[in-house]
């Protein structure tokens, strides 16, 4: 089997997997980092985004052969310990969360949307999270909070 | 999934050695549509030949030609400077494909060989009258297509760049799904030194020209001239998104929306 190597949330990580082991199951499964959430499976609904050196991508979607080398951050690597991240906070504030399950994948939508603008408009949070799908519906509060973080972050 | 070989492909004419060398091998671009495709095992190839190590990325822009590099993905080309200047409809329709996750992933390389029958790009290769450059030859877009996820394409053979013309004015004006922002209807209209181009995707098993409106709108660039062309419902695609008829009047609806937002 194949051995990959990658950096996740600042520490180095390796380990051998199938090469059909999906970047998500080798996080999950093999990390045992449980933040990164798989609704799906199919790359629409956008549980399992993470950062692939700084860009987000659906870990549903992507071999962890793939990721060979690369840096990764998940949901698990946005807080400073105890403190949790600006948009972690400003979701909490705004209730921008009902049942949890879309949450890990709509912060790190959230936080790669506020690294490229840093005041996005209702129309922009809205439009860039188009691949994040909420069964709760809670759009409206998680819209909210995405706007409030992408301030704080600044 | 059904498991396969891993390998990465150092150079184009490496991946072409990779798959001779393999049983059933696949090139492995995004791996947008590929992956999901194997996850579904409606794909089982023996080996996949990854060309993202391949030097195969970057935009050129010159006056009369924006070349974009096979492994460039849709965010890279949506946010270029260089096309969103020479060609801003190819800007546009790369930022609308799929969702932000997926633009960092997909590739202009993957969606044309993929060539799936609602895919974007196609219509702005063929609107465009781009042409495929290959580690063999240069394909004519009007020559690239052939049919419902078929294309001119040799099985070993890799897609370096696409070098689109400038044209003197473009638009792409699509009717996304809902749910997939797959294309239920694309039109790309485009007005060249060579003439009017209009390529419709998404109602057809592949894209195509539509003719009679390239004819009408020659002789008047303007969307009132495309209100006696229709385009015949014979062929287009049908399901439970949309009937062949409801395609064929998206199709006049879209065009005549592309015409206007090039004036």
């Amino acid at each position: 089997m194949p051995s990959v190597s990658m950096t996740i949330n600042g520490k180095q990580v390796a380990g051998e997997v199938e090469e059909r082991t999906l970047l998500v199951d080798f996080i999950r499964e093999d990390q045992r980092l449980t933040g990164t959430h798989v609704g799906c499976d199919t790359s629409q609904c956008g549980a399992c985004v993470i950062h692939v050196n700084g860009e987000a991508v659906k870990a549903c979607t992507m071999l962890a052969v793939q990721a060979n080398n690369s840096e990764i951050t998940t949901i698990e690597g946005l807080a400073n310990g105890d403190d949790l991240h600006p948009m972690q906070e400003a979701f909490r504030d705004n209730h921008g969360l009902q049942c949890g399950f879309c949450t890990p994948g709509m912060i790190m939508s959230a936080v790669a949307l506020a690294k490229r603008n840093s005041a996005p408009s209702e129309a922009e949070v809205r439009h860039y999270l188009e691949g994040n799908l909420c069964r709760c519906t809670g759009y409206h509060n998680i819209v909210k909070s995405v706007m409030a973080g992408a301030r704080a972050m600044t | 999934m059904y498991n396969f070989k891993y390998q990465v492909a150092s150079s184009a004419e490496d991946a072409t050695s990779k798959i001779n060398a393999s049983d059933e091998g696949k090139l492995l671009a995004g791996g947008m549509t590929l992956l999901p495709t194997m996850k579904q095992r409606l794909a089982m190839p023996s080996d996949l030949i990854d060309l993202s190590g391949a030097s195969l990325t970057g935009i050129t822009a010159s006056e009369k030609t924006v070349s974009i590099g096979a492994m460039t993905t849709h965010d890279t080309v949506a946010n270029s400077k260089e096309v969103s200047t020479a060609i801003p409809a190819l800007a546009k329709l790369a930022g609308g494909i799929g969702d932000p996750a997926v633009r960092n992933r997909g590739t202009i390389g993957g969606s044309i060989a993929n060539n799936d029958p609602a895919a974007d790009y196609p219509a702005a290769v063929l609107g465009l009258g781009a042409t495929v450059i290959t580690n063999r030859r240069s394909i004519s877009g009007d020559d690239f297509f052939k049919g419902m996820f078929e294309t001119a394409l040799e099985e070993d053979e890799v897609i370096v760049k696409v070098d689109f013309p400038t044209p003197l004015t473009a638009s792409y004006v699509k009717f996304p799904n809902p749910a997939s922002r797959y294309a239920i209807v694309g039109v790309f209209v485009a007005k060249t030194i060579s003439g009017v181009r209009v390529a419709v995707t998404g109602a057809g098993a592949c894209v195509f020209r539509a003719t009679e409106m390239e004819a009408a709108l020659t002789k008047d660039f303007s969307p009132a001239a495309l209100n006696d062309s229709s385009i015949s419902e014979d062929g287009l695609n049908a399901d439970i998104h949309a009937s062949a008829e409801y395609r064929a009047h998206l199709v006049g609806v879209m065009a005549r929306r592309a015409v206007a937002a090039c004036e």
